[in-house]
């Protein structure tokens, strides 16, 4: 069943194209990584599905689930389970990580009817969820985002994935910044939450990240377009011949 | 759907209604608009006060007669004619009531809008209420156990009838009537306000709680405060106001006076939430109080603020740490939208040996106002190791309020520890999306953004006000999202 489906995408910023047609159908059940050099409009794909109005959408559509939502508000993206890890996580001084999800889960409830989750219910939850991604019970506490490390903002936004159990993640560089051992527990946390029933789909400049995350369809985004599709091997193809290869091809 | 910039959430918190807008009905025995001698004398009369009393309103008031209005802070506005305000309104039944039943169904209605049936706050365990309506007090609970503690809680009019002794010794002591020009005006005309007295060595063991409103039209309100901590006592008390939506400008001249004796301490929060004007600056409530703490050996006093309400605000909770080992602090919230103006912060004046101070300042500015942080931290020559800490941060919303920071620092003594530190910060639109991606629409965000960045103070409120806090902070600055 498609989950993700994008047609002939476009899309500017200040009068200036950056998506220039682009598709993708992403399965339930899938992986797809999207790979592409700098300034290839990557982040930009993943900022506009989440629905950042920064970006003007000039033709196409983002259809999640059957629904088209590319006229939708973000926060009702996400009620309809859109989820960002944001490659530059912002800082809210003052909220705590806890807080911050209890609102978001509960905001998400309110919008398709339903009570707020019970403190039992959502301290157990948090409980589970953290310990998936090996996370300190004072992190729970801290403000959100405030003096994190690179790899604690990360596995902070993967919490909150798997707080939020959206049908679709989207994965925005989600490697920068992670040493090894913070990675190998990043990508764990994403595998422990793939299933049948969602999509995942991994932006990122290296290949380092598919090791551990194994796509089932890596894309090659250049200039505002997917110009080469196919399978993890094909990323392993760019890691040794970079991108010029592809460039090069095309020409 | 259209993309949301900063003027959409400039339109957004600009179209915020005034939620406690609604006047009550209620007969009233005003004094007629004006004010000389025979209206100070009248107004004393009226109370059946002393002639002390009246001689120490008159004394007031010819002070305050060759006093002109302060200019030094960072508002503007057109002054009140002070001969065109009436200075006395008191609900027209007189007698004091028995039970809930004989209050005017009308009162009581009031109340419930406000939140804060007398039904519900007399379950509330732990909340004694002195509610003032107007001018005078009308309906007083938990007063029995109060009483077998030996701590005194009544209006100011009450305790100069039957506690005299108390009144005179301390009245006027920390704010003296000749202080400025708003105390000498209230000294002259206050027409009522809570005392409170807890004996030495005892705790109470409630908070205790008054609300303020405005509402008879035309009349200023002149409250006036005073709580005495006798020797290594405690008390928290909650001092919380709306006042009904009215046209014209209304003039609150309020003074507090706070005593801790040695070893005592006091605990002063205030949510605040006058009639701010509407969004194009009409009416509003002009908010001049004078409120001042005197701490003696080893004494504390924290003043807590939550200030959203008002046009014109002016006000600096201070601290006069007079003993050795005292303690004050400063704890504030204060919330400008629209074209409210707002200058406020506190005086911590170091006298004693070892005096500690704390403030931490929390402007959030929107609209078009403008927020001010004022504060004066002094350092007597005898004050040893005297130590200071401030904490002043701003949050801006949109590019057309302001915020500002003015710190004073006086120190005669070189073993002073004095540490200022300052922040301005905008709710940036990289937070909001964030919040929105998660699920969290952007009234909730901006919401949340603004608790976190209050959190250090809202921390400091009683738990059952802190809630009220958090409400109102919502209130005052989201609207429905168009």
């Amino acid at each position: 069943m498609t989950m993700l489906s994008i047609k002939n995408l476009h899309a500017s910023v200040e009068d200036k194209e950056i998506l220039k047609g682009i598709d993708l159908e992403v399965k339930a059940g899938e992986v797809h990584a999207i790979m592409g050099p700098n300034g290839a409009g990557k982040s930009t794909l993943s900022s506009i599905i989440a629905g950042n109005e920064n970006y003007e959408v000039t033709e196409g559509e983002i259809i999640l689930d059957g629904e088209d939502i590319s006229e939708l508000a973000p926060e009702e993206r996400a009620h309809k389970g859109i989820f960002l890890s944001f490659q530059y996580p912002v800082e809210i001084p003052g909220v705590s990580v806890t807080n911050f999800i209890k609102t978001a889960i509960n905001e998400g409830r309110k919008a398709k009817g339903l009570e707020e989750m019970p403190a039992n219910e959502m301290l157990k939850k948090i409980r589970e969820k953290s310990e998936l991604l090996e996370m300190d019970k004072k992190f729970l506490s801290r403000s959100l985002n405030e003096g994190f490390s690179g790899g604690e903002k990360k596995r902070n936004e993967i919490f909150q994935m798997a707080m939020l159990e959206p049908k679709v993640a989207i994965l925005d560089e989600t490697d920068s910044g992670l040493d090894i051992d913070a990675l190998r527990i990043v990508a764990n946390g994403v595998n422990k939450l793939k299933s049948p029933e969602n999509a995942v789909v991994v932006i990122t400049h290296y290949q380092r990240l598919l090791d551990y995350i194994v796509p089932d369809f890596v894309h090659v985004l250049m200039d505002g377009k997917i110009v080469k599709s196919g399978t993890k091997e094909l990323a392993l193809e760019l890691e040794e011949k970079g991108y010029d290869w592809i460039k090069n091809e095309l020409v | 759907m259209s993309k949301y910039t900063e003027e959409h959430l400039k339109e957004e918190l600009a179209s915020k209604e005034y939620e406690y807008g609604f006047y009550t009905d209620i007969e009233s025995d005003t004094f007629p608009a004006g004010l000389n001698e025979e209206i100070v004398r009248a107004i004393s009369k009226k109370k059946n006060e002393p002639e002390w009393m009246t001689e120490w309103r008159l004394k007031a008031f010819r002070v305050w007669s060759e006093m002109t209005e302060p200019e030094w802070a960072n508002v503007h506005y057109e002054k009140p004619d002070f001969q065109s305000v009436s200075y006395y309104s008191a609900p027209k039944k007189k007698d004091k009531y028995q039970s809930l039943d004989e209050v005017d169904p009308e009162l009581l209605e009031t109340f419930k809008k406000l939140g804060i049936s007398i039904d519900e706050q007399k379950q509330l365990a732990g909340v004694a209420v002195d509610i003032v309506m107007d001018s005078v007090s009308v309906a007083t609970t938990f007063k029995k156990t109060l009483a077998e503690k030996g701590i005194i809680f009544c209006s100011i009019s009450e305790a100069i009838q039957n506690h005299p002794e108390l009144v005179k010794k301390y009245l006027g002591t920390v704010v003296p009537k000749t202080d400025n020009f708003y105390a000498a005006l209230n000294s002259a005309v206050f027409s009522d306000g809570s005392f409170c007295y807890i004996p030495k060595g005892v705790r109470c063991p409630m908070e205790l709680s008054t609300y303020f409103r405005i509402n008879q039209g035309g009349t200023g309100q002149f409250e006036r405060t005073l709580v005495i901590a006798d020797e290594g006592s405690y008390v928290s008390y909650l001092e919380g106001c709306t006042a009904p939506m009215r046209d014209e400008n209304q003039l609150h001249a309020a003074v507090v006076e706070l005593i801790a004796l040695e070893d005592a301490e006091i605990k002063y929060s205030t949510v605040q939430n006058w009639y701010p004007g509407n969004k194009e600056g009409k009416g509003g409530v002009y908010n001049f109080v004078t409120k001042r703490g005197l701490c003696e050996k080893n004494a504390k006093i924290s003043w807590t603020q939550v200030e959203t309400g008002s046009a014109v605000t002016w006000k600096y909770p201070s601290c006069i740490l007079k003993g050795d080992n005292s303690v004050g602090e400063f704890y504030s919230i204060a919330v400008t939208n629209n074209f409210q103006q707002a200058d406020t912060g506190t005086k911590m004046i170091h006298l004693g040996k070892n005096t500690k101070s704390t403030i931490i300042s929390k402007g959030i500015s929107a609209g078009k106002s403008q927020n001010s942080y004022r504060g004066l931290v002094q350092i007597s020559s005898r004050a040893e190791n005297a130590r200071n800490f401030s904490q002043c941060d701003s949050l801006l919303m949109g590019n057309e309020c302001g915020a500002h920071t003015f710190p004073y620092i006086e120190s005669k003594n070189s073993t002073a520890q004095i540490e200022h530190e300052a922040t301005t910060s905008k709710i940036g639109e990289d937070q909001v999306f964030y919040c929105n991606q998660r699920g969290i629409p952007t009234e909730k965000a901006i919401a949340l953004i603004v608790n976190g960045f209050s959190r250090e103070v809202l921390n400091k409120l009683p738990m059952e006000f802190a809630v009220e806090a958090q409400k109102l902070l919502e209130i005052s600055l989201e609207g429905s999202v168009g």
